[in-house]
């Protein structure tokens, strides 16, 4: 079953390293629309430093939501979702599985050009690894709720918005304990609650999205 | 509670466009949607037949 | 003697159930808005702090609190048609949507319209407010996914699973925006302490809580009516209440 999994993530690594303007979109996405808010709200240094954490995790978040239409959708389209759903492995362990993959190549990227971006803004080195680790913890909570959506909207017309009105209200919580963490750093009280917190999301997210959304997939494929 | 006059009543001690503010658009949305009921309900009988 | 629960699972049976229910319960709301209104207006004092301004409580703090309810209770019924795979419940739970939206809407329209002269803005970002403002999108994307799927079941099913989420995850966003509230609030106003009521204004507020109550059985028992006769067109009974309908109306 190990080797089933291994076999998935591969896989979806493969496809999306043959399509890697999928890993590249995502990234420049968060990359620009970082850079557009200094743009539309005025580069003072000051103004900047504070609403940095914010404003990177918004775009993490909406970069993030960009991409979750290709989890499904592709396997959806050749036949190789229903395969995976009639196969031997759980279709919850399959999920968490392209979940992971999904992650490595639209998250990870984020999370590790994120202090490049945080430079731009003048963020203080210090709260880089704070910063760093908030997005490190979110992101995959992020993709893992977004598979929810992602299983529950596929194949319908205008997925993709409507995969964003479904998604957003339940990344609320994230974003709010994700940027805080790097806030809270920031006016001396630690973030270690928030990141604590983040972690217990991320344990919870991936003890229940990967069968909620598994249930999705059925629901969305009969 | 005596109002003393409807004027007194209307103006709210002031705060009339906020409490009428309020109330009415309530009231308004509810017959809304008590209308727009009514009207899919005709419509449906009207599919059926 | 035993019952049967199942009776009135079937559209067939519900719909005059409803009927007549819908009837009964927007009855006894017109009655309690009334004397609920009647209280909050003609008997409850004027607030020492406030004046008149708070008398908007009496419709603000029902439809908030009918909003989450009706939340809840949509994911019930959700739930319980996932569970035994009955089609009323499904429609049940897509009934009450609109319904709930509604009321979130006018907590949210009254909560600003209240603001305004208590704390001088038309929006604060207070941790309730707030939370109110994302379950009127829970709603709204409970809609939108159900109004994007063709086939009723896969409806009922995808939206169901979607409210049951969601359901879970409304106490974590009302306690992660809380959170975010106070770790944020350098207003001077302490936002999250309520004012100590008078009895009268508590009694009328909880009468005109009554009385969305039953507003909203009533409204969610029509609009249930109306998605029977819509998805069960095909059915006889749907065709004799349709011809029923014309021959009284005419």
């Amino acid at each position: 079953m190990i080797a089933a999994l291994r076999c998935v993530i591969f896989r979806d690594l493969l496809l999306a390293a043959r399509r890697n303007s999928d890993v590249l979109t995502v990234m420049l996405f968060f990359v620009i629309v970082v850079s557009l808010f200094p743009l539309g709200i005025g580069p003072e240094p000051k103004l900047l430093r504070t609403v940095a954490p914010g404003v990177l995790w918004v775009a993490a978040l909406l970069a993030s939501m960009l991409a979750l239409n290709r989890m499904f959708a592709a396997d959806h389209a050749d036949g190789t979702l229903e395969q995976m759903m009639l196969g031997a492995t759980p279709l919850g362990l399959v999920v968490a599985a392209k979940v992971f993959a999904h992650w490595l190549v639209t998250g990870l990227p984020l999370v590790l050009i994120s202090p490049v971006l945080a430079i731009q803004f003048d963020l203080p080195r210090e709260l880089f690894g704070v910063l760093v680790l908030s997005l490190a913890l979110g992101t995959p909570v992020l993709s893992l709720i977004g598979a929810i959506g992602a299983a529950l909207t596929l194949g319908l017309r205008g997925a993709g918005a409507l995969l964003s009105l479904l998604v957003l209200p339940l990344y609320v919580p994230v974003l709010i304990i994700g940027a805080g963490a790097a806030d809270a750093a920031a006016s001396g009280l630690g973030g270690n609650a928030q990141l604590l917190l983040l972690g217990a999301m991320l344990i919870f997210a991936g003890a229940f999205a990967p069968w909620a959304a598994a249930a999705a997939l059925r629901i969305s494929v009969e | 509670m005596s109002w003393g006059s409807l004027d007194n009543f209307l103006a709210m001690g002031g705060y009339g466009l906020y409490v009428w503010g309020s109330y009415l658009v309530t009231f308004a949305l509810i017959v809304t949607e008590l209308i727009v009921l009514a009207r899919r309900k005709r419509n449906a009988i009207g599919r059926i037949r | 003697m035993s019952v049967n629960w199942f009776k009135y699972s079937s559209p067939q049976t519900f719909f005059p159930l409803a009927g007549r229910l819908a009837l009964g319960f927007g009855a006894l709301a017109l009655v309690a808005c009334a004397i609920g209104l009647y209280l909050g207006f003609f008997v409850a004092p004027t607030d020492a702090q406030q004046g008149e301004s708070y008398r908007i409580i009496f419709i603000h703090v029902p439809a908030a609190w009918m909003s989450m309810f009706l939340y809840v209770v949509m994911a019930f019924w959700a739930g319980l048609g996932l569970a035994f795979n009955t089609r009323l419940s499904g429609m049940m739970a897509s009934a009450i949507a609109p319904t709930g939206a509604l009321f979130t809407f006018i907590a949210l329209w009254t909560g600003s319209f209240w603001g305004k002269p208590t704390w001088g803005t038309w929006w604060v970002w207070d941790a309730r407010l707030t939370s109110e403002l994302i379950l009127l999108f829970l709603y709204f994307g409970f809609m939108a996914l159900q109004a994007a799927i063709d086939d009723p079941r896969r409806a009922d099913k995808a939206g169901a699973l979607l409210a049951l989420v969601g359901v879970v995850n409304v106490p974590i966003i009302y306690f992660s925006v809380k959170w975010w509230n106070t770790l944020h609030q350098g207003a001077s106003v302490s936002l999250t302490k309520s004012p100590t009521m008078a009895t009268t204004m508590l009694t009328a507020m909880l009468i005109m809580t009554f009385g969305f109550w039953f507003y909203g059985i009533a409204a969610v028992l029509l609009r249930a009516r109306c998605i029977m006769l819509e998805r069960e067109r095909g059915s006889d009974w749907a065709a004799q209440y349709a011809r029923g309908y014309a021959r009284t109306a005419a």
